[in-house]
């Protein structure tokens, strides 16, 4: 099984957009590794004939494809932490 | 206790139904109950006595009117704040939404609203339904109505505590794991899981969305088929929501154990559960036997690999249903950041608590490229051959049965430093989810004072013969009759 180190923290992080503090990242580490230790037990059991399952409803009731209004632009808008113009504002994007 | 907060569901709408009681009565009742024990067992997070009271008073002009009475005529009920109340907040027992409150409301409790039930408030639960003790709320830990240093269980543990200790007949919670058959196993009191695509998703904040499912915890199993007979049926607004037929539910209830076959996996039950625990749930089973179900030995191979298997597939799709939690529409927002993705990483480290963020990294790691097919994918296909035990197995029995827990209520603190030891708390009850299939919990006595639960599962779509078998067992047994302390003496 992988070695989890607070460098694959810091990557998985990175990938899940958090910024973690130091005594975070060396917690989760060692929380990791034994929960990981635990679900090793899935390698021992042969699934490679085995269809993956996504879901329990294979069958999905769909309704028409018809327009129907949505949330209005300020109700949506309501409870953005920033907002102007009738959009969302954000810190800089680019640069900086 | 009142006499009002001592009856269950069907008997308040009875009740009101008949106007031996008006609906504004037993409202003020069950709000005088939860302001005695609120100190004690802290199961509300917020508590709406102007709009209850605003809806019973409705309720009783309209009967007054001559309207049509509905099922839930006058019902209380308590709603985990996971599920949406247009303009009312929705916190999910996270700092993140501490003051977001959603421009609309679930199907689930616009279903029950519109069968007549008062909403009392909303109930406390662990961050995002992500735990089993309710311990992860971000604002209070719930105490367990039975020994208030004891934990109610989770994540739906406001739920199942106001339910016990009488503040209100019925309450909505939600399972992805077992989040509503472990908290009222160890709060003493029933839950019903619905098959998966039963009830409506709609306006509940997604955890796992393979997996979540919204149902009752109430006193009788008469008071959940009640409920799910309201609440299960299709919603245009939920794409997995299921187009089965929903029988009366209450109708089910009167075949009785006879006729029926339970199967028991002795097996995977072999080892870990308490000793009285597993007394209880032996006695239990002989009830069902005297009652006239034949019990049989059952296999499931894979079950052992449930809470494994659980664990990736859970976390895998909640590290991608919470990346919606930006900081940018909704939310909480953490000041001073200098860019976009600053702003992200802070609004998310400060808004979540440690086990939403440790099951992030674990589901954001299981889905990372090099460990996808050896984890995510693994767990996936066994996913599948869980499901073909459980097929298997109902084709020689009619309900399975096993303890909801291995233990009773353990102590505030005494699992929270290790996250694997609480994850393992749930070791019966998410078989069930990962297979879609319907469960139920119910009283089934004491361990040491404490209540603990049988579980009963179900074929897709078959809760009638967990509700009748639920029923019968209420019938013959007095453990659901049973009241903490806590009520008797406040």
């Amino acid at each position: 099984m992988p070695k989890v180190t607070v460098e694959t923290v810091d990557h998985v992080a990175r990938l899940a957009h958090l910024c973690l503090t130091t005594e975070e990242r060396e917690l989760f580490a060692r929380q990791l590794q034994d929960i990981l230790a635990y679900a090793e037990r899935v390698q021992a059991v042969d699934t490679a004939a085995v269809e993956p399952m996504s879901h329990a409803r294979t069958s999905q009731t769909l309704r028409e494809d018809e327009p129907v209004s949505g949330l209005a632009t300020e109700v949506a808008l309501a409870e953005a932490p920033d907002a102007a113009n009738h959009l969302f504002r954000v810190p800089r994007v680019i640069g900086g | 206790m009142s006499s009002l907060t001592e009856l269950s569901a069907v008997e308040i709408a009875r009740r009101v139904r008949a106007r031996e009681a008006s609906a504004e009565e037993v409202t003020r009742a069950h709000l005088a109950r939860l302001a005695v024990v609120e100190p004690s067992i802290d199961a509300f997070l917020s508590v709406f006595e102007e709009r209850a009271l605003a809806s019973a008073c409705r309720l009783d002009a309209d009967l007054a009117a001559g309207r049509p009475v509905p099922p839930l005529a006058g019902v209380p009920v308590a709603i985990k704040d996971v599920l949406d109340i247009e303009g009312t907040p929705t916190t999910c027992g996270s700092r993140f939404l501490e003051s977001y409150r959603p421009p609309f409301t679930a199907t689930a409790v616009a279903r029950l609203e519109a069968a007549g039930a008062v909403v009392l408030g909303k109930t406390n639960m662990d961050e995002f339904a992500m735990g089993s003790s309710t311990e992860n709320s971000a604002y209070k830990k719930t105490r367990n109505p039975w020994d208030p240093a004891r934990v109610p269980g989770g994540s739906s543990g406001g739920s199942a505590a106001a339910v016990a200790a009488g503040v209100a007949p019925l309450a909505l919670g939600t399972d992805t794991g077992g989040s509503i058959r472990q908290p009222a196993a160890l709060c003493g009191v029933v839950g019903l899981k619905p098959t998966y695509g039963r009830v409506s998703r709609f306006g509940l904040v997604a955890f796992a969305s393979s997996l979540d499912q919204v149902g009752p915890l109430c006193r009788t199993v008469e008071d959940a088929a009640l409920c799910a007979s309201v609440l299960c049926g299709p919603d245009p607004h939920d794409a997995t929501s299921a187009n089965e037929v929903v029988p009366d539910f209450g109708a089910s209830l009167a075949g009785g154990a006879r006729g029926l076959t339970i199967g028991v996996p002795w097996s995977f039950l072999a080892e870990g559960v308490e000793t009285q625990t597993m007394a209880a749930f032996r006695e239990s089973l002989q009830a069902l036997e005297a009652a006239g179900a034949r019990i049989v030995e059952v296999a499931l191979p894979n079950a052992g690999h449930a809470i494994a298997t659980y664990y990736i597939v859970a976390t895998a799709e909640a590290s991608s249903n919470l990346a919606r939690f930006d900081g940018v529409r909704y939310g909480y927002r953490a000041p001073g950041a200098r860019d976009l993705r600053g702003m992200y990483g802070d609004s998310r480290d400060h808004g979540f608590g440690a086990e939403v963020k440790r099951r992030i990294i674990l589901g954001t790691f299981v889905l990372s490229s090099g460990y996808y097919d050896a984890y995510y994918v693994r767990a996936q296909r066994l996913r599948t051959l869980i499901l073909a035990d459980f097929e298997a197995a109902f084709g020689s029995c009619d309900a399975i049965a096993t303890p909801t827990t291995p233990t009773p209520a353990f102590e505030l603190g005494e699992k929270t430093a290790d996250p694997l030891q609480m994850y393992l708390a749930d070791i019966f009850t998410v078989p069930a989810n990962l297979a879609g299939i319907p469960a139920l919990s119910v009283p089934c006595g004491f361990s040491g004072g404490l209540p603990v639960g049988l579980q009963l599962l179900g074929r897709a779509f078959d809760e009638a013969t967990l509700l009748r078998l639920g029923h019968a067992y209420q019938q013959l047994t007095r453990h659901h009759l049973a009241r903490p302390a806590l009520a008797a003496t406040s």
